[in-house]
């Protein structure tokens, strides 16, 4: 189970990896929002797998490591308001700029005004 | 008084002399005034001590780990500086008031020597390396914005720039200087430096550090080659030049050589280093200094000259040598600062300060003329004044260098060759100026100065006179105790005498006269000599080399930061690739001691789901309302997958931001192309896929590697004390809320800043609404379904109940404020999408800023309840209660804190939805206007 586990996270991360260098930033949304699930099944993971272990005192003898799923909560949580922020300024930006192609075609020196 | 007021009051001076712009000239130079007087005040105070050769401290701790301190010390060497400073600054400020016309601002002049002041006294009162470099940075800052006081002046601008780069880039050498210095001797206290010295000498980074401290000293003391920033910074007004490069700024370097004298000098190489860098600036700044038309040239070459002169003297190797450059540092401060005055008002009352245009002043000003005569003199070091004494000693020390081996002879010879010119410039400064014919073409028809402006002169001119005619009377006592501190034993025994007799040094300084008044009356031929040399320009050459690093450096951005987002990912992920990826390979087994789970029908359903819908998702992400279904199925499925790992309260989290968030996307959908054009050529798609796959490759085996070993956990604790100690069953939940309630709060704050930035960003957003979908297909004209509008309404009453009992069982069952919010929050987006956004206005006007603000308050309130009763932030309290008809029940402050981030949550997700929402509802949609890029 670990290792199909392990090729679940391998393969959100490629698919995450690869939207995320489109071009268009609604793709890259999608490949951010895909990247974090990717990072919080990593995370979640450290506290190693367990089936029937819930961490509710009484229920198990054993139980699952708890300090990793109370970090994942808080990222899922933030990882929502990252994610409606990032398409949030993706609207903002196709608004302002017309388009929503996520490269400047002018050379960094020409937009903040360095002295050539 | 303790000793930190010193500073303090310099620092506090500063602040309300730049409040006194409104007032009179004279009560804003009374005000400034105090502030310096005080501090004064407070040195002659502890005098007495220092003259038992006390040394004074003052501490107050502060980085305990670090061993940075707010630490003071006064011994000899700094009452000396600190008398200096204080004293000449007095005479500056009073000056300054003369000197400025009505123009300029004397409020920001007094702002910015305030500062230096304060910056200056840091540097020689501190007793802690780090603050000492504080402090000496402080002083870079600071002229830099005194140089450049007349910022409407290019040369002003440029000038104050070099020394700011030269100065900055010395600083930064010192910086490293010291952090290696502390490291040897495992302390940054100066005490503790200072009685480390063979320690240090014998440490393998004793040269290391020993240059890179002397960089720092050299180019604050403008040492050659770093020299070439003094003259430009005469661009500065002339009382800024009087008090930072005669008796502070520059003599920074030099006292910082004089300070760390006890832990650093007596070596070879420091007196190699120190004596001959000395001796190249010694003769260097005397020659140049004959051929510079310009008053405060020659007079910055001639301070160049003699900062050299001290920095030799430091660098022999003779106690007495000691002595002789600390009187030589008060001597060279009274006759310097007092010519710098003179010359300020020469240029005052004629408008220029070119010495071929002016001639014979004597007859226009023969008061300011007498006193400029007696300084120079000082400065040529004429018998019977301060220069003279220290001058005889330096040719004295010279004669007992052993420093060159049998070429030691060398040093006396070129020291009065030095001698020489300078008092040839000498000669020229009074002959040239005050005598030697007529003015010529003068801007101004000059007079005499006003009777105060020459009162600082007076008196810096009287110390000259003084000193020179009874130096034991005046002198003794000071010296002693400075040469203690920097010789850290007994001082040898020494006498100032005008007389000594017939002897060497004596017939050095006749021939230093003779020699420069025949040089100075050949001068025609020396010009003409000096003329026919290449002009090195050191300002041109600068600017060059700058223009040309800031070109390099430029170049390089370019060629890192193209304006391509692709490109700035690409290069990202390619180095957290090579980083994650290249220890896998050393490696010796992917798998772990861990015995694997078996794999079986769910498991193995799920994860086919799951790697579907992400490579869906992939396949069809530019038909992006398909690709958002296809990422929703991954999403369900990584909620499955929590809930079969026993974990269910990150099932339920993610379950229903998995429903808010698609949401959210698929609204965002509408203001966006519904498709991606295809772009990419097929080479970069296999790139791309190619990086993707590594990526994917090396974090499953991180990912397989870490998650087959076994688990070393403190999580042993949580689960030991969550009912004991927070009161809780629900261990995930106690932890959110009390053990690590300070990250929680933290982390609503964040979310609440996301939602407030969506919300600021959705400001005055200019809308173009698509009429159709990507088919061509016009959007329906019912907008608000009835079926739906009706079950939402029933449902809304249920859902609320729902996530009360989803917020109240949190603490002991999955659950929770996050869950409990977001499950709340779900509920009113479906009323806005039943209903629209102006049909929930209309019945219920909420600010979910204010919700918000109202949660993360709620939280916060929480955790200061706990000071309250005495305990740390966010303790939390528990009790069970007996409450009629509901039965035993427990209470636990814990609640409260889960309330705010409940509130938190419902305000961020609401504002983020429905600010969003608000703009599909607005009336006044602008027909789609066919924008370039898209289609």
């Amino acid at each position: 189970m670990e290792l199909l586990y392990s090729i679940c996270v391998g393969v959100l991360v490629a698919c995450g990896v690869f939207l995320i260098l489109r071009a268009r930033s609604f793709p890259i949304v999608l490949g951010l929002t895909m990247l974090s699930y990717a990072v919080n099944l990593f995370l979640f993971a450290s506290g190693r797998l367990s089936i029937n272990h819930a961490a509710i005192l009484g229920t198990n003898e054993q139980y699952a490591d708890p300090l990793p799923q109370a970090l994942v909560l808080t990222a899922i949580v933030i990882g929502f308001a990252m994610t409606a922020f990032s398409v949030i300024l993706s609207i903002r930006a196709r608004a302002d700029l017309g388009n929503d192609y996520v490269n400047s075609e002018q050379k960094p020196s020409a937009r903040i005004g360095v002295k050539k | 008084m303790a000793l930190f007021w010193i500073p303090l009051l310099t620092t506090i001076g500063s602040l309300i002399s730049s409040f006194t712009a409104k007032l009179s000239r004279n009560q804003s130079v009374a005000i400034t005034l105090l502030a310096p007087l005080a501090a004064l005040a407070i040195c002659i105070y502890h005098a007495p001590a220092v003259f038992n050769g006390e040394i004074l401290y003052n501490k107050i701790q502060w980085l305990d780990i670090l061993d940075i301190h707010l630490s003071f010390r006064l011994d000899g060497l700094s009452f000396l500086f600190a008398l200096l400073i204080l004293g000449i600054g007095c005479l500056v400020i009073f000056y300054a008031r003369y000197y400025l016309s009505q123009n300029d601002s004397l409020a920001k002049l007094y702002a910015y020597l305030m500062l230096f002041m304060t910056a200056m006294l840091g540097i020689v009162l501190s007793n802690n390396l780090i603050q000492l470099w504080f402090f000496w940075e402080l002083t870079s800052i600071s002229s830099f914005l005194l140089i450049s006081y007349w910022n409407h002046q290019s040369d002003a601008r440029k000038g104050a720039l070099m020394a700011l780069t030269i100065t900055g880039a010395g600083g930064l050498a010192l910086l490293a200087g010291l952090l290696l210095l502390g490291n040897i001797v495992g302390s940054y206290q100066l005490d503790v430096v200072l009685a480390s010295g063979e320690i240090i000498k014998q440490s393998q980074w004793y040269e290391t550090s020993l240059i890179l401290i002397l960089l720092g000293a050299f180019t604050k003391s403008a040492q050659f080659p770093f020299h070439f920033w003094l003259p430009h910074a005469m661009a500065a007004p002339t009382p800024v030049s009087a008090y930072l490069h005669s008796a502070t700024m520059v003599k920074a370097g030099i006292f910082l050589l004089a300070r760390f004298y006890p832990a650093l000098a007596g070596t070879e190489i420091w007196f190699i280093l120190v004596s001959l860098t000395g001796l190249a600036t010694l003769l260097l700044g005397a020659y140049v200094a004959l051929f510079k038309h310009d008053l405060k040239g020659l007079l910055a070459y001639s301070t160049i000259s003699h900062l050299g002169l001290i920095t030799l003297l430091l660098g022999l190797d003779t106690e007495l040598a000691t002595v002789a450059a600390i009187f030589h540092i008060i001597n060279h401060a009274t006759f310097k600062a007092s010519l710098f005055m003179a010359t300020g008002i020469i240029d005052h009352e004629t408008g220029t300060r070119d010495m071929r245009k002016l001639n014979g002043m004597w007859k226009f000003m023969p008061y300011t003329a007498t006193l400029a005569m007696v300084a120079a003199s000082a400065m040529a070091g004429v018998p019977l004044l301060n220069g003279f004494l220290s001058k005889e000693m330096f040719f004295a020390e010279t004669l007992h260098a052993q420093l060159l081996g049998s070429m030691s002879w060398l040093i006396p010879v070129l020291a009065t060759v030095a001698g020489a010119f300078s008092v040839a410039y000498s000669a020229r400064f009074i002959h040239d100026v005050f005598f030697n014919g007529d003015p010529i073409d003068l801007p101004k028809q000059p007079h005499e100065a006003p009777r105060y402006m020459r009162v600082p002169i007076e008196v810096l001119v009287a110390l000259c006179l003084l000193v020179g005619m009874f130096p034991n009377f005046i002198i003794d006592g000071i010296l002693q105790v400075a040469s203690m501190a920097v010789l850290t034993e007994a001082t040898p025994v020494f006498e100032i005498a005008i007389w000594h007799g017939f002897n060497l040094p004596l017939l050095m300084s006749a021939l230093a006269v003779a020699g420069g008044l025949t040089i100075y009356a050949q001068r025609r031929h020396l010009f003409q000599f000096q003329a026919s040399l290449p002009n090195l320009s050191a300002k041109l050459m600068f600017e060059q080399s700058l223009n040309y690093l800031f070109k390099w450096s430029q170049n390089r951005i370019n060629q890192f930061e193209n304006g391509s987002l692709q490109r700035y990912t690409i290069l990202l992920i390619i180095v957290v690739l090579v980083s994650a990826g290249a220890p896998l390979f050393e490696m010796h087994q992917l798998v772990g001691q861990n015995k694997p789970h078996n794999i079986d029908m769910f498991n193995a359903v799920g994860t086919g789901l799951l790697i579907a819908g992400a490579l869906a998702t992939v396949i069809w992400h530019r038909h992006r309302m398909v690709a958002l279904l296809m990422i929703s199925v991954v999403g369900l499925m990584v909620s499955v997958a929590f809930t079969r790992f026993s974990a269910p309260d990150l099932a339920l989290t993610q379950l229903s931001v998995e429903v808010v968030t698609i949401v959210l996307l698929m609204l965002a959908l509408f203001f966006l192309p519904q498709r991606t054009p295809k772009e990419s050529s097929s080479i970069r798609i296999l790139r791309d896929l190619g990086i993707a796959s590594a990526c994917g490759v090396v974090i499953a085996s991180v990912c397989y590697a870490l998650i087959t070993r076994p688990l070393d956990s403190i999580s042993q604790f949580f689960v030991e004390n969550a009912k004991t100690g927070g009161g809780g069953t629900n261990v995930v939940n106690v932890i959110l809320v009390d053990f690590r309630g300070f990250d929680t709060l933290g982390e609503i704050t964040v979310l609440g800043i996301a939602a407030l930035g969506i919300y600021k960003l959705l400001v005055n957003l200019p809308l173009f609404m698509p009429a159709s979908d990507s088919e061509g297909r016009k959007w329906a004209k019912e907008k608000y379904p009835l079926l739906l509008a009706t079950i939402s309404q029933t449902l809304l009453p249920l859902a609320l109940l729902v996530s009360a009992f989803i917020f109240l069982r949190g603490h002991n069952m999955p659950g929770g404020g996050f869950i409990a919010g977001l499950v709340t929050a779900t509920a009113f987006i479906l009323q806005y999408i039943a209903h629209g956004s102006n049909w929930i206005t209309e019945r219920l006007a909420i600010n979910y800023r204010k919700i918000i603000a109202i949660g993360v308050m709620i939280a916060f309130l929480c955790g200061v309840g706990s000071l309250l009763f005495e305990r740390p932030f966010l303790t939390s309290w528990f009790d069970y209660f007996k409450i009629p008809l509901v039965g035993k029940t427990e209470l636990a402050s814990a609640m409260i804190f889960d309330l705010g981030v409940y509130v938190t949550v419902v305000g961020a997700t609401m504002m983020i939805l429905a600010s969003l929402g608000k703009l599909t509802a607005n009336d006044q949609v602008k027909p789609e206007s066919k924008l370039k890029g898209d289609s």
